[in-house]
């Protein structure tokens, strides 16, 4: 048996139930049921004009095809339903509240111009299907947006369509395949660093290939010596991320592309982290083939708790011609989609979705780069890395960086050493910040690292708000150290709910309630 | 800059705690012919005015739907959403949050999901459901997959039926991954030809109903010729209204439904970011791609809800994870779940209703308009009209007009010879005043 | 009984051969939630996957240690994969096999050379 990967633990201690709660800061919060629970069954809180259909409200030519038995879902009046989604969104932690300082995720400020802009009735209100003579200013937005990704990224093309991070990386990788299958050339590997975001791997087994691991360094860089080895007649593409998953800019990484290239590898970096070096370096200047850009990390697009996100893909002169379809051209003076793989577009790999992409996150990146300017996005990459630094910094005389020597970029990653001899794990220091006010940091991320904790605080976060959170770390880390066990084994104890048993979830999944319930 | 809360004095102090001389020592890892020492060749900042002005005038460009008369579908339709829900998924708790990573400060999330799952597997019939895919065809390519993982087969066969967009993605998924597809060819109502394209290799066949003809389908002896063969059944739906009116996936057999989510609580947005919903049969649950919420206790002993069966996913599976997808499409399944709730079953039924009786209306008044003649045969609200000339030309020139007339089913699949071929599209937002300056406009361009 | 370093454990009775992971495996995976198993009749070769074995942090795949005929699978694990983690040498068993060659149980470590082999981890 061979253990993929292992994690953090899943199921709290036993004891913990004895631990004591102290519940406060639960004044007006209401315990909220689900809507199946809330006796709804036979209403609707939307009003129908019925009168004006009344006599044509006839489904006698759908005889046969109709529902045998009616819809039973709960139906709210607006009050019920506006209570019910407030009093949820209550039990939910947000950028808006405080610092979230998860690694590798990029929890930034959202613009509330952005929100509002991509609501403007000109672009939420446009089917992507309509002629492209009334939809011009929606493919300017486009254009407007690939010039100021290819500009930052130093890259002659970018295809916009992909759907969020782990879809952008796998329309690189079709880019990619496609290219070789033009000469012939069907190669069948991918390196990844061990260090790699999941995804990585999982999109080059997506894609068709088969993925072998580079190591890494004591320092937390890619291992040029075990890349020369592994490279070969066999390898279709390098992915890398950079800044990596430690959080550290690779010094190699020129090295790593001509290596590459000399493999007649295609080199595919994850983008993940762009918004450590945007304004400052250009990936085109690396050797960079593809990258993909998650427009909802740099360019602050609001994650939503969980999506939708969006993730074009920057290409070299070599990949550009087999990009998916569709995208923007210029003919004579008016701008058209080319939607089919003829002409211009016959190399064309073919198509990542229905239609043209998250036009949606196109309008709120787009507010979002024009609102910075070429000074303000350089100042936001400084900014980033600045204050993971001071991060790093202030907590590093009582918590173990993980690579202590040299800057970080824009995230501080710290591994468990400091924890040994406490009987306290990550897990129970994480959760024990949700106790003082914050969310937890990414912890068991990189798997390279032990018991990691990878800190982002991202450039909008203020210096204050940055020293509240280093005091809250250092005072809990310090009674960590002290034996204060309890206070971190039962942890959190005074969220809206205490641990929950994930282990219970998996044995028996219950996706859907039931009306038995 | 407003978004940027350092001050230079900050920034020097800060420097200083670091023990570092300038910002360029942070960044001395970069290679130095990397480094770029001034902005890039794009424009300075600029204040909100300034942006708004500059996308205000481009969102002006634009022929919103709802500035007049307006027939497009085909994939993506145009619903009244309430206020509410918008205003809602605008909660700060909600938009600014991740992935309910640490569940004990996500349950407003979580339980959404949860509410969504039940109400996805409640539309579609099927008992599980996920907690949502980028849209409606990157999960019928995901379905597809999942087949082929199921059933360790390597073929699927797509009809004639579904939408062009949908075999092209489904096509780049499964090709890389060595999925064979077979599309049948292009047909207003032949979703059980893909009985006859059934053999021991296949490990699914996809039909789409109402199709992107807009025809309905009762698919069940497809279900069975699938099960017949050891092969699945996926149905696709794009308009996901026509499931408060029409027998749902689960009802006609089938393994996995799929469908757009777009038309509840989402609006068109010019193609994205959607909804894709995605159900199954609880047997194939965990061969299921995607994030899934499930139900469990705390450490009280009280219900609560947790991200589940991620042993399935790309950050512990890595290679061997059921798909890379590592987030689901949030927001949008939030609002889908609100509009939802607000309609209930009672309304959704009714919604879907009063869409078919639009469509009526519509089909109607196409019906006397000489040279043209409807090829649905039965239909909820969408039907394929087949124009005396080419159909690209009369969009174009109704666009001419300010009537947006619908989708001509040669932007969709240039190669199918149905040039002649317009699908309209009617939603309870169609007035009567709308279908006639559609007619009157018809009627002008085949010079009646 | 005997082990491979890849912690299953083999116990031959007869020709049959019953199949499980270690305790030590067992305790590595923590609480294991879902056991997919081989259809009896499956033939599998020595280093062949023959189950997968998940808990909430980890999925696992377990190889054949040896090569024959699978004769039975263990269905208690479907409504109980926490017999895996309660008994892993003996309820928790996975499935048994009818041998193609009994020298490959024999080639397998016994229980001491096992520990020492732990002990080395």
């Amino acid at each position: 048996m061979t253990i993929l990967a292992v994690g953090r633990p899943t199921r709290s201690d036993p004891d913990m139930k004895s631990a004591g709660t102290t519940r406060s800061g639960g004044a007006l919060m209401q315990d909220e049921p689900l809507i199946f629970e809330l006796d709804c069954w036979e209403k609707t809180g939307v009003d129908f004009p019925r009168d004006d259909f009344g006599p044509d409200l006839d489904a006698s030519d759908l005889a046969g095809l109709t529902r045998a038995s009616p819809l039973r879902l709960p139906g709210l009046s607006e009050p019920e339903a506006v209570r019910h989604y407030v009093r949820l969104s209550q039990k939910n932690h947000a950028i808006d509240l405080a610092l979230y300082p998860l690694g590798s995720c990029t929890m930034k400020h959202n613009p509330r111009l952005d929100e509002k802009l991509a609501r403007l009735p000109g672009f939420i209100d446009l089917h992507p299907l309509q002629p492209m003579s009334t939809v011009q200013g929606a493919l300017k937005v486009m254009d407007a947006l690939a010039h100021w990704l290819t500009t930052l990224t130093g890259m002659p093309a970018v295809a916009l369509s992909p759907k969020a991070g782990a879809h952008g990386e796998l329309c690189g990788l079709h880019t990619i395949r496609a290219a070789h299958e033009a000469r012939g050339d069907a190669r069948k590997t991918v390196l990844a660093p061990t260090s790699a975001h999941g995804t990585n791997p999982a999109t080059a087994a997506l894609a068709g290939y088969q993925v072998v691991e580079i190591g890494q360094t004591a320092d937390g860089h890619v291992d040029i010596a075990d890349l020369a080895a592994k490279l070969g007649p066999d390898v279709a593409a390098v992915m890398v991320t950079n800044p990596n998953t430690c959080g550290l800019f690779e010094r190699e990484i020129i090295e790593i592309a001509r290596l590459t290239h000399a493999a007649g590898a295609y080199f595919y970096c994850d983008g993940a982290n762009f918004n450590a070096i945007v304004g400052r370096v250009r990936p085109g200047d690396l050797g960079v083939d593809a990258m993909h850009i998650n427009l909802h990390k740099t360019f602050s697009t609001p994650h939503g708790g969980g999506g939708p996100g969006a993730g074009p893909v920057v290409l070299s002169a070599s990949l550009a011609p087999y990009a998916p379809t569709p995208w923007v051209v210029h003919q004579g003076g008016r701008l058209a989609l080319l939607e089919h793989a003829v002409g211009e577009a016959t190399a064309s790999h073919g198509r990542m979705s229905a239609f043209h992409g998250q036009m949606g996150m196109y309008v709120r990146a787009l507010a979002y780069m024009m609102s910075h300017g070429a000074d303000g996005l350089r100042q936001v990459a400084e900014d980033a890395v600045l204050n993971a630094n001071y991060i790093k910094a202030r907590l590093s005389g009582v918590m173990s960086a993980a690579f202590p020597d040299g800057p970080c970029m824009h995230e501080a990653l710290f591994d468990d050493t400091w924890l040994e001899g406490t009987d306290i794990t990550t897990l129970d220091f994480a959760k024990a910040m949700i106790d003082v006010g914050f969310h937890p940091m990414t912890m068991y991320f990189p798997l390279v690292v032990h018991g990691a904790m990878l800190i982002e605080p991202t450039e909008t976060e203020s210096r204050r708000e940055l020293d509240r959170f280093c005091d809250a770390l250092l005072e809990l880390a310090a009674a960590a150290k002290a034996g204060d066990v309890d206070r971190f084994k039962g942890a959190p104890f005074h969220a809206p709910l205490r641990r929950l048993d994930e282990t219970l979830a998996a044995r028996r999944p219950k996706l859907v309630w039931t009306s038995g319930d | 800059m407003r978004y940027l809360p350092l001050t230079n004095t900050d920034r020097a102090d800060m420097l200083a705690v670091i023990g570092a001389a300038g910002i360029d020592d942070l960044f001395t890892d970069v290679p130095v012919s990397a480094r770029l020492s001034t902005p890039v060749d794009l424009p300075f900042h600029a204040g909100e005015l300034a942006v708004e002005r500059a996308l205000g005038a481009l969102a002006g460009e634009n022929r919103a739907a709802g500035a007049g008369p307006f027939f497009c579908g085909a994939g993506a339709y145009r619903h009244h959403v309430p206020a509410s829900v918008d205003h809602l998924i605008q909660r700060s708790e909600f938009l600014t949050s991740y992935t309910p990573y640490q569940p004990e400060i996500a349950q407003g999330t979580l339980q959404t999901l949860f509410e969504f799952q039940t109400q996805v597997a409640a539309l579609t019939g099927l008992p599980v459901a996920n907690a949502s895919m980028y849209d409606g065809s990157t999960a019928c390519a995901e379905a597809v997959m999942m087949a082929a993982r199921v059933t360790r087969r390597k073929k699927a066969v797509l009809s004639g039926g579904l939408h062009p967009h949908y075999v092209e993605a489904t096509y780049t998924l499964a090709h890389s991954a060595g999925v064979d597809t077979r599309r049948l060819a292009a047909a207003i109502d032949a979703e059980a030809a893909v009985i006859e394209a059934i053999d021991a290799d296949t490990a699914c066949v996809v039909v789409q109903t109402p199709n992107v003809f807009g025809t309905v389908t009762d698919v069940t002896a497809v279900a069975a010729a699938a099960h017949a063969a050891g092969a699945l059944l996926v149905v696709v739906t794009t308009e996901a209204v026509s499931f408060g009116l029409l027998k749902s996936p689960g009802e006609m057999g089938a393994d996995i439904a799929v469908a757009e989510g777009q038309s509840i609580g989402n609006g068109l947005n010019f193609g994205g970011p959607y909804v894709g919903l995605f159900a199954c049969r609880e047997a194939l649950t965990r061969q299921m791609p995607g994030r899934l919420c499930g139900e469990t206790v705390d450490a009280e002993g009280r219900r609560g809800f947790v991200l589940t069966l991620s042993t399935r996913e790309q950050h512990i599976r890595r290679d061997k994870a059921t798909s890379n997808i590592c987030t689901n499409s949030g927001l949008c399944a939030l609002a889908f779940t609100i509009h939802m709730s607000l309609l209930g079953g009672v309304g959704l039924t009714t919604l879907a209703e009063h869409n078919h009786a639009r469509a009526r209306a519509l089909r109607a008044a196409l019906a006397t308009v000489r040279g043209m003649d409807v090829l649905t045969p039965r239909f909820f609200n969408e039907i394929a009209v087949r124009l005396p000339k080419s159909a690209t030309q009369v969009v174009d020139a109704l666009a001419g007009r300010n009537i947006l007339a619908g989708v001509s089913f040669a932007r969709l699949d240039p190669g199918a010879g149905m040039d002649d071929v317009l699908i309209l599209c009617a939603t309870e937002t169609t007035t009567d005043e709308d279908i006639a300056a559609l007619i009157d406009a018809l009627e002008m361009e085949f010079g009646a | 009984m005997r082990f491979t370093k890849d912690h299953e454990w083999v116990d031959l009775v007869g020709d049959t051969a019953t199949i499980g992971i270690t305790a030590y495996a067992a305790e590595q995976l923590g609480d294991v939630v879902f056991v997919e198993l081989p259809a009896a009749g499956k033939t599998v070769k020595v280093g062949e996957a023959l189950a997968v074995v998940e808990s909430v942090k980890a999925a696992s795949d377990v190889y054949a240690p040896i090569s024959g005929a699978v004769t039975a699978a263990n269905s208690e694990l479907a409504d109980n994969p926490q017999t895996v983690n309660d008994a892993p040498e003996a309820g928790g068993w996975f499935v048994k096999i009818k041998i193609s060659d009994p020298k490959q149980v024999e080639a397998l470590m016994d229980i001491h050379a096992y520990n020492a082999f732990l002990g080395t981890l």
